[in-house]
């Protein structure tokens, strides 16, 4: 949909002379695609790993019931916390930015701006240490979690405060002629609102949050997919094919949710009949994904994590 | 709280902060070019071209950054014997791995952030209306001209806030790079949270102060940039 659209802004429709350019284009660059593939798989054979017995352990049910689905329920399971607690939280923070009150506004402000500038493997280290020093036990999932809460929490907030700026003005000033208070207008006017323009942007968040659990396995020790795998790989001796099935799961999770958001985002679209906003996604505020035609792509600009 | 481990020499925090901005800057180079490779084939007259680039960003884009950057050391490097740094007889080792693995992390940064500079550069180019082109034709000018002097200008000014985006998600996550022992800072305030555990919320306001130093500059400048640079519609 979108390459056409380029297509009709970029250049007229091919007569036979750009036809035939075209044509010949195609055929290099496929003759240059087959002779990479060939190269890489020649590589792989050369090395052996293309070797039957290196990937026949993901016929056995025991790599999959010992090492993968444990692993891949550790990530969503980190995943499905933090997003839970972390939209309530991104949500507070949103609307705390909005408020009237310079001190609840100022710290808010403050807070999501921190947590938005520093790496989550730092804040994961951070967060995972922190536990054991105050509960004693260590806890990798509590790390992952909290670290992902803050981070996300944080972009949810902006998230949350684009969706209510971007209502028109008037719904506010309608909210205050008829008498509601401050809350109930955001709770009965605002809120509703915004919660529909920016559901695609929050369900493209899920994906930052599932490749960012892989983090976990890094310093802190939580036993994610990525991880789970290492250790069947180092059990099997077949890395390569290990690392390519677990690419091919985060892959197909990820697929799954980006296709969910951008039906969701067309519903959405359709069935509040709004204008379109345009495209200040692109050209909006820099790291704020503002909602609007380009919400996914523009979520996923701003969190490329 | 105690932060006399800044002036301990036995680390070297410019140094790991000095390697994230190294890792920073060339992956940006790396992801800027192979980028807009991806972008000008995600918009080309050529379907396979569009197919290819397309099915590239879909799929990297997806896979977490730790399972690309650990693919290149132990896949990459160790399973497929891909050298990026020659090893010269009689020097020491650790320098080969050391310039090795910064290549590797440099390598697995580019691969992955391009996608994120392909879609940012793609949005680019589909906020210049139709009417715009048509309007260029429509006064003669060829293809090229309509590219250079009427697309081009209104999409690059629209593309540089989402890049400025991607460009400081790009310098957290060099801190992946720590995955394969690349020393930035992120390894060493790993080193730092054990060697001097008492002190662990002193280590986490230095480093996280050292990527809010970073970061903050780069939204703030490149976002002003951007403000001035929109194009009002």
């Amino acid at each position: 949909m979108t390459t056409k659209d380029a297509v009709t802004v970029l250049y007229d429709h091919p007569g036979p002379k750009a036809r035939r350019l075209n044509l010949v284009l195609t055929v290099i660059f496929g003759a240059l695609l087959m002779l990479a593939l060939w190269w890489v798989l020649s590589t792989l054979a050369d090395k052996g790993q293309l070797a039957a017995d290196k990937w026949k352990p993901f016929l056995q049910a025991g790599t999959w019931t010992t090492y993968l689905l444990p692993g891949l329920w550790a990530t969503v399971l980190a995943a499905a916390l933090s997003v839970v607690i972390a939209v309530p939280v991104g949500a507070a923070l949103g609307i705390a930015r909005l408020s009237d009150h310079a001190w609840l506004r100022r710290p808010a402000a403050a807070v999501v701006e921190f947590f938005r500038a520093i790496p989550v493997l730092i804040l994961m280290l951070f967060a995972f240490t922190l536990w054991f020093t105050v509960f004693s036990v260590s806890s990798p999932l509590a790390g992952v979690v909290i670290a992902l809460v803050l981070y996300n929490g944080s972009v949810i907030a902006e998230v949350v405060r684009a969706g209510i700026l971007s209502l028109p003005r008037g719904q506010s000033e309608a909210a205050a002629a008829i008498g509601l208070s401050k809350s109930q207008m955001m709770t009965s006017v605002l809120l509703p609102q915004a919660v529909t323009v920016m559901l695609p942007a929050l369900v493209s968040q899920l994906v930052v949050v599932l490749k960012d659990t892989a983090l976990g396995g890094l310093l802190i020790g939580y036993v994610e997919l990525r991880r789970a795998a290492s250790t069947a790989a180092s059990f099997y001796k077949n890395l390569l094919p290990t690392y390519v099935v677990v690419g091919v799961i985060y892959i197909l999770l990820n697929v799954a949710l980006t296709f969910a958001a951008s039906r969701l985002e067309r519903r959405l679209r359709n069935r509040a009949g709004r204008s379109d906003p345009g495209t200040a996604g692109a050209v909006g505020t820099g790291t704020t994904p503002l909602p609007g035609t380009s919400t996914v792509a523009a979520a996923n600009a701003a969190a490329a994590q | 709280m105690n932060f006399d481990f800044l002036s301990n020499p036995k680390y070297d925090i410019w140094g790991a902060f000095w390697v994230t901005v190294q890792l920073t800057f060339w992956a940006a180079i790396g992801s800027l070019i192979l980028g807009t490779v991806l972008a000008a084939m995600r918009v080309a007259p050529i379907a396979l071209m569009r197919t290819f680039s397309t099915g590239y960003v879909n799929i990297v884009r997806n896979i977490p950054l730790t399972l690309i950057i650990i693919m290149m050391s132990q896949v990459l490097y160790s399973q497929l014997g891909v050298k990026l740094a020659t090893r010269e007889a009689g020097v020491n080792p650790q320098a080969f791995l050391d310039t090795q693995n910064f290549r590797l992390a440099v390598l697995g940064l580019v691969l992955y952030t391009s996608t994120f500079v392909s879609e940012a550069i793609r949005s680019g180019i589909n906020t210049v209306p139709p009417g715009q082109a048509e309007a260029a034709r429509a006064i003669g000018l060829k293809f090229t001209q309509v590219l250079t002097i009427i697309v081009m200008p209104q999409a690059f000014r629209a593309v540089i806030a989402p890049l400025a985006s991607v460009l400081i998600a790009l310098t957290k996550n060099t801190t992946v790079a720590s995955a394969i022992g690349v020393a930035e800072a992120a390894l060493l305030m790993g080193e730092l949270m054990e060697n001097e555990s008492d002190k662990f919320t002193a280590v986490f306001l230095v480093t996280a102060l050292g990527f809010v130093v970073l970061t903050l500059p780069i939204g703030l400048i490149l976002g002003w940039v951007a403000r001035r640079a929109a194009v009002s519609r």
